[in-house]
């Protein structure tokens, strides 16, 4: 028997019954799709959570004070200030002799306190940091200009608003820049305006108020330490080795001898990115495997429409015997039937998961957000291999019933 | 010699209770024979049929197709021989339905593992559907057709494998007279060319087209001999004209 053979008959088969084998392939329909979807869907949340990380930078090392677990929250984080890093900390790090590979480095001080333009006053995010804020974070000025390192020297009186509280303060009418307005007790001077980023891992740069660091420090907060120190290194391949010569220049900074007395914590972005990867993965599997259980449904529906299809033709199954099948041959002709049901199911199924994943992305983009439009390929190759393992799984025992009729019975049965 | 039976017998176990279809029946078949099994209800002849198609096998007794001990076979070695030895015709015809003549009378060919070409397989089916002049329905739908040409594309589908006999179970039985003496006729050609042919029927009538009469009751073979007078169809169809 040729392999088209049984292809035609399932063909004709599954057009003469029309709407119970729709119903069968629209059980296998909405199994594949919740796969697809699934997959789609979660593939592109954790790549717009991984790429908001990156966005930062993947070549950036953070500093944090006080000591804690490797992966852990940071010491800063049980409401306790701690205050062993300071701003020479920074300046000891990015000596070329210390740590050659930093390029660049960022302290930041932060804090919240009432802002006020004219009539409004509204409690903001305020953030104090280096003039090199700009370099290290990758972030880029839309209106005016950052403040230079002579104005952090100087303890400026000056002010770079995020795009978020530029807009709710100042609107789309009024130009922000040279404009006075308070945090807290002190009037600073807009001298620019954020590019909007949204929300990055850790923070929303355009909530926050940028003025530089020794102003924040010493006018509005009255600290001498910092909060955190971000690096930046000349290449991510030279991350290990920079976190180490950090770590080395901080204990020479603080007369550490002995690490496990160390004050600081050195992280890098990779633990982060290792750890948020594998956090959505489980949640992204967990999700495929519920989806799994409507294939496993839609299974069961298929083996109940062989098993009836089976019955409805048990005088055909005996004419194929009686000239000449082999019970092999009945049996694979009725396999190929409900593979073919699920092939068709399965391939309908990705193309609606993909659509409706499609429609996802664009609504989400819509939304603001970076989301990627992403069905791989492995999501597919996995839906059509289920799919048909499915029809084959569900489809053999009632293939098997159907060869092993006695041929005289068969013939005889009404 | 193309069968040869000895000592046949068939017992069925239904709810505990043993029914003997067949005891102890010893015959055997030449090629080019006409051999119709007659008897009433219940004689055993279709049981005897289904044996001899090799579509069950005995309880007892020696089987022998065309020296082939069936006894030692497998089922699939069975089929083999269904395949390529014989052609059933069948009282209610058993055509596929949804399904074009063409489809129906190719498809033992498509179970034969002597595998044809297309163009070979569209030939022969051509011929076969000549022989029993159905060449111009040859893309018709099964259930489109009259019942007397059902059962002629039934003959049709037991002839494209070129078998060794043809076993027809009351292949007139649900035909009016005229279908039926045409099917007859169909038949006796076949025998005339040199197929054999072994009929089930319980119709005097249509066994004496027959050239040998296997005359059955209760399991047992009462009478065995050839047909004294024998009916030709051709000259019958002017009569009913």
């Amino acid at each position: 028997m040729r392999f088209s053979d049984p292809l035609k008959i399932s063909y004709r088969n599954i057009l003469a019954a029309k709407v119970r084998s729709f119903l069968t392939i629209l059980g296998i329909i909405i199994g594949i799709a919740s796969v697809i979807i699934i997959i789609a869907i979660g593939t592109s949340a954790q790549q717009l959570i991984l790429n908001q990380i990156r966005g930062i930078g993947s070549n950036l090392i953070g500093v944090l004070p006080g000591a804690s677990e490797e992966k852990g929250p940071p010491a800063g984080a049980f409401g306790v200030s701690i205050t062993t890093l300071k701003y020479a900390d920074l300046q000891a790090i990015l000596k070329k002799q210390n740590v050659p590979n930093v390029v660049d480095g960022a302290a930041y001080v932060n804090g919240n306190k009432t802002a006020k333009f004219q009539d409004q006053s509204k409690s903001t995010a305020f953030t104090g940091t280096t003039a090199s804020y700009i370099n290290v974070e990758s972030a880029s000025v839309a209106n005016g200009r950052f403040f230079t390192k002579e104005e952090e020297a100087d303890l400026s009186r000056v002010a770079v608003l995020g795009s978020q509280v530029a807009l709710d303060f100042f609107g789309t009418n009024i130009d922000p820049i040279g404009k006075r307005f308070k945090v807290g007790d002190q009037s600073l001077t807009v001298i620019g305006v954020l590019s909007s980023r949204g929300s990055t891992a850790f923070s929303n740069q355009d909530k926050s108020i940028f003025i530089p660091l020794f102003t924040a420090q010493k006018v509005v907060l009255g600290i001498d330490h910092i909060n955190f120190l971000r690096l930046k290194v000349d290449d991510e391949k030279n991350i290990d080795r920079s976190v180490a010569d950090i770590k080395a220049t901080l204990r020479d900074q603080h007369q550490i001898r002995n690490s496990a007395n160390d004050d600081f914590t050195v992280r890098d972005q990779r633990a982060g990115l290792d750890a948020i990867t594998s956090i959505t993965n489980a949640i992204k599997y967990f999700l495929t495997a519920i989806a799994a259980i409507s294939l496993l449904v839609g299974g069961v529906g298929i083996m109940n429409t062989m098993l009836i299809s089976v019955n409805e033709r048990i005088r055909e199954v005996g004419l194929r015997k009686a000239i000449g099948a082999k019970n092999s041959t009945v049996m694979f002709q009725f396999l190929i039937e409900s593979a073919v049901i699920t092939l068709i199911g399965g391939v309908v199924g990705i193309i609606f998961g993909a659509l409706v994943s499609f429609l996802a992305a664009i609504i989400m983009q819509k939304l603001g957000y970076q989301w990627p439009f992403i069905v791989t390929l492995s999501s597919v190759i996995l839906a059509v291999v289920i799919s048909t393992m499915v029809g084959i799984f569900f489809g053999l025992y009632p293939a098997r019933r159907a060869a092993k009729y006695n041929i005289v019975e068969a013939l005889r049965y009404e | 010699m193309l069968i040869s039976v000895k000592n046949l017998c068939k017992k069925y176990l239904n709810e505990g209770v043993t029914t003997e279809a067949l005891s102890g029946v010893s015959f055997s078949i030449e090629k080019g024979e006409f051999v119709a099994i007659m008897g009433p209800s219940g004689s055993g002849k279709s049981t005897l049929m289904q044996i001899i198609g090799l579509l069950d096998r005995p309880s007892d007794g020696e089987y022998f197709f065309k020296g082939e001990d069936i006894r030692t076979l497998t089922d699939d070695e069975l089929a083999l021989i269904r395949n390529q030895n014989i052609g059933f015709v069948f009282q209610s015809f058993n055509l596929l339905p949804r399904t074009t003549v063409f489809e129906n009378v190719e498809l033992p060919l498509l179970y034969d593992e002597r595998s044809d070409s297309r163009k070979n397989i569209e030939k022969r089916v051509g011929e076969v559907l000549e022989a029993v002049s159905l060449g111009h329905r040859v893309n018709n739908f099964s259930n489109q057709l009259s019942g007397g040409e059902q059962q002629r594309v039934a003959i049709a589908r037991a002839l494209v494998n070129d078998p060794a006999i043809i076993l027809a179970d009351e292949p007139t039985g649900n035909l009016d007279s005229k279908a039926g003496l045409q099917i007859m006729k169909i038949l006796q050609r076949l025998n005339d060319e040199g197929r054999t042919i072994v009929m089930v029927t319980h119709e005097t009538y249509t066994s004496e087209h027959a050239k040998r009469i296997i005359q059955m009751l209760d399991g047992k073979i009462v009478a065995d001999g050839a047909v004294k007078k024998r009916r030709i169809a051709e000259g019958e169809e002017r009569l009913l004209k």
